[in-house]
């Protein structure tokens, strides 16, 4: 990285607040604000630090449900699914996603991060709630779970962290929102935000309902704990706390749209085919995507029709849409760029001749194709709410949402932190091989875990169950063959992610620590380079507005039929089972 | 940079005209902030709540 200079903060005349400095990327040329990038870096650090810890914790799941090696005892199931839960689907995704939001304000417009002292309060609140959340969970009285329904008790420590984390995330938000007004007051940029930007700014809006969601509904769940309340409806609690435990995931799916955007822009140089059009694709998910949390409670008695088909069959399909205009936009996006960067033979040469051994761009084209095919299509089919009763409360659930939360937003994030990791931190990638297998094994991994999870779950096997063969039940119940079939090959491919995100970890820790320095007097190429134009796609406006995409046109249709026959399927299912006379 | 129409090259260009509502909405954080959280808040939430406690209690 080559300049180094100081802005005056402050409108013309006053004193400055305080004066920031900036630093030139030599490879995109970007103005890096020193107090975003630190920020930057240590919620990347510690987003990585929970997913080896979490990502420890899920394999130890797996080894369990594969009933040839039925690795762990109830009591120690529990615990260590409910450490997952939390490391995984909370603290690894929220750290990485405030490290997003940092680079999409400061960094993509240029601009100083807005109140640093309030970023690092914020870092320090969610570092202190994840390290309490694992002491109250290892401690063994807080074995309930991710969504931790009531009756069942966790103890305060448990209930106070989610709110301490939750607290600092919403300081990271609101220092995100800060920042685009000081972006846009001390003009950094014309016009509208870049579009990535945009996505970030989405994922932003759903953090602020998630964790207000969560607030109301962990604040008086706390006081039961302590004794200050007497009861907890476990209705009114389910349908809060999914207002929080289901829309988290929706910040995710923004983001890691963002990130595919980013990549895209990054790697090949794309610009959205329409500006217009993917950002009213976002706008549908500012809108309606929290809805879909209503999806975890088709089945309650307490809910009316009217209340669960507005918010998943009619809402939640608008939100839908938005995710399928990215599946197209996304994919068209990159053929338009490679067609531009000369790759025009056939239909797929663009495709074929892609930069796969680059793990950023290998790794945001597998989160973006598995999300929709596994993540995307049974996320439809659970919010149907005739087909929802199939496989209501499965093991079919942690099947769709590993195959949007690790095949989608994981392997999405590790793509991007092969950009984080030399364009922030400074230090190029140590292995560059193991980088380039790694997201495929990951890949291959997250997408069978998701495949057979599903699998298993049609064939009735219960969600949250240590005790899949009913060894302990008064009335003996077998499952199909099938369903240990499927929790079998469920742990071999959790054994091939747990390398893959061992791979990840130890090439990042090593890169970071002693990989080549990239910063100072340095003229060292990236070993993965970025296009010429990197920069200019990713930070401003600006549409490539075409129709030649043939590539994507035959993909999006090949995703179409795949959605069109499995939705169906699960409707024939449905009708064999459940008989009309 | 260009922000009223699609463009087919990456060069930006300057706004030759009034911007439209609908970009003004998309460039207004906080009114997208407000729709984001009341529209869900509404519908999943209060009407949520509101079927729940007009549940009838058991005897």
């Amino acid at each position: 990285m080559t300049a180094i200079d100081a802005g005056a903060i402050g409108v013309a005349g006053e004193a400055p607040a305080r004066v920031a400095k900036y630093r030139t990327c030599r490879f995109t040329g970007l103005r890096i604000e020193a107090q975003a990038e630190a920020l930057i870096k240590v919620n990347a650090v510690a987003a990585v630090v929970f997913l080896a810890i979490g990502g420890l914790f899920g394999l130890l799941v797996a080894l369990t449900r594969w009933q040839a090696v039925h690795l762990l005892g109830a009591e120690w199931f529990y615990l260590v699914l409910t450490a997952h839960g939390a490391n995984v689907l909370l603290f690894w995704i929220i750290f990485f996603e405030i490290a997003v939001l940092y680079f999409a304000s400061a960094v993509l417009l240029g601009a100083r991060l807005a109140a640093p002292r309030m970023a690092w309060l914020g870092f320090v609140l969610m570092v202190a709630g994840a390290l309490m959340a694992n002491y109250a969970v290892l401690e063994g009285n807080s074995s309930v779970m991710f969504t931790s329904y009531p009756p069942m008790m966790a103890s305060p420590w448990f209930y106070l962290s989610l709110i301490l984390f939750a607290v600092g995330a919403l300081v990271g938000v609101a220092v995100f929102f800060g920042t685009l007004m000081v972006a846009r007051q001390e003009k950094t940029y014309d016009g509208s935000i870049p579009l990535v930007t945009f996505g970030a700014l989405t994922a932003a809006i759903i953090a602020v309902f998630t964790i207000a969601s969560g607030a109301i509904i962990l604040i008086p769940t706390l006081l039961w704990s302590l004794g200050f309340v007497s009861n907890i409806d476990s209705l009114m609690y389910k349908l809060v706390w999914w207002g929080m435990g289901h829309s988290s995931q929706q910040i995710n799916v923004s983001a890691h749209v963002a990130i595919w955007y980013a990549i895209g822009a990054m790697v090949l140089g794309a610009r959205p085919l329409s500006e217009k059009v993917s950002r009213m694709a976002f706008l549908m998910y500012i809108l309606f995507l929290q809805l879909a949390s209503a999806h975890h409670l088709l089945a309650e008695p307490g809910l009316s029709s009217q209340w669960k088909i507005v918010n998943t069959s009619y809402m939640m399909y608008l939100a839908v849409m938005g995710s399928m205009i990215h599946g197209l936009t996304v994919p068209g996006a990159i053929e338009a760029a490679q067609r531009r960067n000369g790759f025009t033979r056939g239909a797929f040469e663009w495709l074929r001749k892609a930069p796969w051994c680059n793990p950023a761009f290998s790794g945001m084209f597998l989160s973006l194709v598995m999300f929709g095919f596994i993540g995307g299509i049974s996320g439809v089919v659970l919010g149907t709410e005739q087909l929802n009763v199939l496989m209501h409360n499965t093991l079919y659930v942690p099947g769709h949402f590993h195959g949007t939360v690790v095949a989608g937003t994981t392997l999405a994030f590790m793509a991007m932190t092969y950009l984080v990791v030399p364009l922030i931190f400074q230090r190029d990638i140590l292995w560059p091989r193991m980088a380039t297998w790694q997201p495929v094994l990951f890949g291959i991994g997250a997408g069978g875990i998701s495949m057979f999870m599903m699998g298993a779950g049609t064939l009735g096997v219960a969600r949250r169950h240590w005790d899949t063969t009913f060894t302990d039940a008064p009335h003996a119940f077998e499952h199909a063959p099938g369903a240990f079939l499927m929790l079998g090959l469920n742990g071999i491919f959790a054994v091939i992610a747990a390398i893959g995100g061992i791979m990840f970890v130890v090439n990042v820790v090593a890169s970071i620590l002693v990989g080549p320095k990239l910063g100072g007097a340095q003229t060292r190429p990236l070993t993965f380079p970025l296009h010429q134009q990197a920069a200019e796609a990713a930070s401003t406006y600006g549409s490539h507005a075409t129709v030649k995409l043939p590539g994507t046109i035959i993909l999006v249709g090949l995703f179409f039929s795949a959605f069109v026959l499995y939705y169906f399927v699960n409707w024939k299912y449905l009708s064999e089972l459940w008989l009309f006379r | 940079m260009a922000n009223d129409g699609d463009t087919a090259s990456s060069t930006p260009e300057a706004a030759p005209g009034p911007i439209p509502v609908m970009q003004q909405v998309l460039d207004s954080p906080f009114l997208l902030l407000f729709l984001g959280v009341t529209l869900p808040t509404v519908l999943y939430l209060i009407w949520g709540v509101m079927e729940i406690i007009s549940v009838p209690l058991a005897d």
